[in-house]
């Protein structure tokens, strides 16, 4: 396992707190939207970056409202069939104009990192042996895009407006 | 017709890579069989009954010779020399080998066709009228938005991994052949009060194990926000689609659960926000795609009309065919042939490497080197002089390709059922082969007129048995394949869903059924009245009472 | 009732049996016919094993009717599946690539 961001593989400064666990004094924590919602105040208190992990049925919504306090929001894939991550991604980025990190964690299939990457996601906790290598070889799969996802890339059409060729 | 530049070709060159990669990964063991199926099943590749089968797309059902010809060697090289067109405007190889796999679908990439998206839980094959462009009655070519949708649906990163399955048709005319009602998402052109072109825009409609008519979600949307109001049918429905049940995940359960007008404020919600959006699609790119369809350049042609009749009366085999296979051209001097693939003893659908080479030949020679496939599993020659039509007719005999029983009873859609598919409950083919025996005779099948039998070996429902004007479906009956039959099924612009008969039938009761509701409907027709009006006005009772006698109607409620 | 063990063969998907010494054939007629369950129970286990190699897909058992001097398939689906579609009976052809 490794987490990928921005093409590279990074020690992860976040710790995953569990909602049996106690908040540690300090470093950056990724927190359930139920933990979230009780120790808001506490967490607030503290000086460290923090992070809100959502299940694939919990819509970013909820707390478009706290988006300012957050600086990353991990979107679970609880099955890589269950595809409304991408959606709650996209909605982040565009509807809620989130610029944190947005990462793809629990069943994040290699094949589908291009998917993530299109829809606003930029960090990826990678399973594999050697996460980079794997994420490398994905991310090469596709330089052509049909649709505009807001991702910062040009889409084949934008690309023929402006008479590049490929 | 489209053209890939060189955007699309590198697009598809890349999936096919992808997927070579992906078929070494798992013939090495480092995939497993649970990892591989939805990667292979994205790139049309299925496990059937004998072998792997894959499907390919045929864009909106409009193809070239050269895609033709293409198809021809694929069958050849790769499979036993046939292959079978579906009800959405699909071919289908029923014995590829998985190691060859890449390889085929870099040869279809060569002529502009894949596997993407034929399979899986994202937007299918987008399927339109198989006219288009050529009729009179049309407000604009569909193949014009539907090309747009393409690119748009084709590996598109959000919605990929929708609840299930997600297929969208469209037509240009308001007479319906391309069964909009039953789908996911019906595009319907027409004009709005203003008299600007515009879509009216179904949705939720389907048929599976639970059919449906689409609903109207909205009158008239104006071409230049399609992109958008799709898209937020599909984040609506990616967002809310039931995730729980497979049988409950299709858009048409959600639509019901939540009720059209609540689906349509969340959309039009949905829709308000991203229709300003500058990230549309720009005009230069609906000017290119419109470009490509541009009428080819015909000729100035005399009328021929009179001198066809002259033919027709010296051959009553060619009168038949003219007035079943042949529909009018927009363009004075041409017409529209159908190729039926409904010869008699043949597997409906069903087209031979062979066939396939001399239809590419027919097509370059009599109609501009483009064709189509219908949703009835039909090929169409859309561009054919009048002056050369009793030539063709002459050619296509010898081929079994101009069998004169277009929209007849014979014309059956027919499903590959149990004798290919891994999900059926009984064999479909044999089915319409018996019937086709009961039927022979030329003279009683123009008399019954307009009739659409359609036969599926299972509730998936890809023969469309729910909207045959008779429905034919095959159940497992403790081990056994019967048949049950429905009565009043449409999938044209007065879309209707067939009502049960009553109990099903063994295999060897169900021509003789079909039979007896024949008789029961020329016994009690007014005029020319077509089956469906009849069944319409009378109902069920008398067509009950002929399959299974008085007693038994009683029986059943 | 006796059994046989069915599967595709995972490089072409070719419909293969379990052969007698756990081998996997193309046609039926050569496959092993299991008389009893326990025996039928450990080849699946051998049947197990070749999915976990990535040899075969979606292995499992069927019921043969071994009267007559002649391993059949019971029932429409499995006799489809050993001897090819039944409206194209010009193409009988099993896995070792004979015929068609
Ligand atoms: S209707 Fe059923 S039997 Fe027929 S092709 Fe579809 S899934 Fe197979």
């Amino acid at each position: 396992m490794g987490l990928i961001k921005e093409g590279k593989l990074v020690n992860d400064p976040f710790k995953n707190v569990s909602d049996c666990e106690t908040v540690p004094a300090k470093g950056p924590v990724i927190v359930s939207i139920d933990q979230w919602m009780v120790r808001r105040d506490d967490l607030l208190k503290r000086s460290d970056l923090i992070g809100i992990w959502l299940k694939s049925d919990e819509h970013p919504e909820t707390i478009a409202g706290d988006l300012a306090y957050l600086s990353l929001v991990a979107l679970e894939f609880p099955s890589f069939r269950d595809g409304r991550a991408y959606s709650y991604a996209r909605l982040l980025r565009d509807k809620y104009v989130f610029s944190g990190e947005i990462r793809a964690v629990g069943d994040v299939l290699l094949d589908q990192l291009h998917f993530m990457a299109r829809s606003g996601f930029d960090a990826f906790e990678v399973e594999s042996e050697d996460p980079l290598d794997a994420y490398n070889i994905a991310a090469a799969d596709y330089s052509v895009w049909y649709q505009q996802t807001g991702d910062g890339r040009l889409s084949a059409a934008e690309l023929r407006g402006k008479g590049i060729r490929r | 017709m489209y053209r890939y530049d060189e955007f699309d070709h590198k697009l598809v060159q890349e999936r096919v890579q992808q997927f070579r990669h992906q078929v070494k990964r798992r013939l090495s063991g480092e995939l497993t069989e649970d990892q591989f199926k939805p990667l292979r099943l994205m790139n049309g590749l299925y496990l059937q009954l004998h072998a792997y089968m894959l499907r390919v797309n045929v864009p909106y059902g409009a193809m070239t010779s050269r895609q033709m010809r293409k198809f021809a060697h694929v069958a050849r090289t790769y499979d036993r020399g046939f292959g079978h067109f579906t009800t959405r405007q699909n071919i289908q190889y029923n014995w590829v080998k998985l190691e060859e796999t890449p390889n085929l679908l870099a040869e279809l990439a060569e002529v502009e066709v894949t596997g993407i998206q034929s399979s899986g839980n994202c937007v299918r094959n987008i399927t339109s009228d198989h006219y288009a462009g050529r009729i009179k009655d049309e407000l604009a070519d569909p193949r014009v938005y539907c090309e747009l949708l393409r690119q748009y649906t084709v590996l598109h990163p959000e919605f990929s991994f929708l609840p299930r399955k997600f297929k969208i048709a469209v037509t240009g005319s308001p007479k319906d052949r391309a069964a909009v009602a039953l789908h996911d998402i019906g595009l319907r052109m027409h004009l709005n009060d203003s008299g600007k072109l515009g879509f009216e825009v179904l949705v939720g409609g389907g048929q599976g194990r639970t059919p449906v008519i689409a609903k109207t979600i909205r009158e008239w949307l104006s071409p230049e926000h399609l992109m958008a109001y799709v898209e937020a049918i599909l984040r609506v429905y990616n967002l809310n689609g039931r995730r729980d049940n497979i049988h409950k995940a299709r858009i048409k359960i959600i639509v019901n659960q939540l009720g059209i007008d609540r689906y349509r404020e969340l959309v039009d919600q949905e829709f308000d926000r991203i229709k300003g959006d500058v990230k549309g699609i720009p005009e230069a790119e609906i000017q290119r795609i419109k470009a490509y369809f541009a009428p080819p350049e015909y000729e100035e042609l005399p009328d021929f009309t009179d001198k066809l009749s002259t033919l027709r009366l010296a051959d009553k085999a060619f009168d038949l065919w003219m007035s079943s296979n042949v529909a009018e051209h927009k363009i004075r001097g041409y017409a529209i042939v159908n190729l039926t693939l409904k010869a008699p003893d043949r597997v409906p659908g069903d087209i031979t490497a062979t066939a396939m080479d001399a239809v590419a030949d027919l097509a370059d020679e009599y109609s501009l080197g483009e064709m189509r496939v219908n949703h009835r599993q039909n090929l169409v020659f859309v561009d054919v002089k009048q002056m050369d039509l009793h030539n063709l007719w002459q050619k296509l005999g010898p081929l079994e390709l101009a069998t004169p029983n277009l929209g007849q009873l014979t014309d059956m859609i027919t499903c590959p059922g149990l004798d290919y598919c891994n999900l059926a409950n009984a064999r479909s083919i044999p089915v319409a082969q018996d019937i086709n025996k009961h039927f022979v005779d030329v003279d009683r099948l123009i008399a019954i007129g307009d009739f659409t039998v359609n036969i599926s070996g299972c509730m998936n429902a890809c023969g469309h048995h729910h909207v045959g004007n008779v429905g034919i479906l095959g159940v497992d009956k403790h081990g056994t394949e019967f048949f049950q039959l429905t009565l009043g099924g449409s999938s044209d612009e007065g879309a209707s869903l067939g009502d049960r008969l009553g109990r099903a039938l063994p295999q060897e009761e169900v021509p003789a059924a079909i039979e007896a509701i024949v008789d029961t409907y020329m016994d009690i027709r007014e005029d020319d009245e077509r089956f469906l009006d009849t069944y319409r006005r009378i109902g069920m009772v008398p067509f009950k009472e002929a399959v299974y006698g008085s007693a038994d109607t009683k029986v059943v409620v | 009732m006796s059994q046989m063990i069915i599967a595709n063969r995972l490089i072409d998907g070719l419909v293969i049996y379990m052969g007698p010494k756990g081998e996997w054939v193309g046609s039926i007629s050569e496959g092993a016919v299991f008389e009893n369950e326990h025996d039928a129970q450990r080849w699946l286990v051998v049947a197990q094993q070749a999915v976990e190699d990535s040899v075969v897909v979606d292995p499992y058992l069927i019921d043969i009717d071994a009267g007559g001097g002649k391993s059949l398939p019971v029932g429409a689906r499995e006799t489809i599946r050993a001897f090819g579609p039944s409206v194209r009976t010009d193409l009988l052809e099993d896995a070792e690539g004979n015929g068609g």
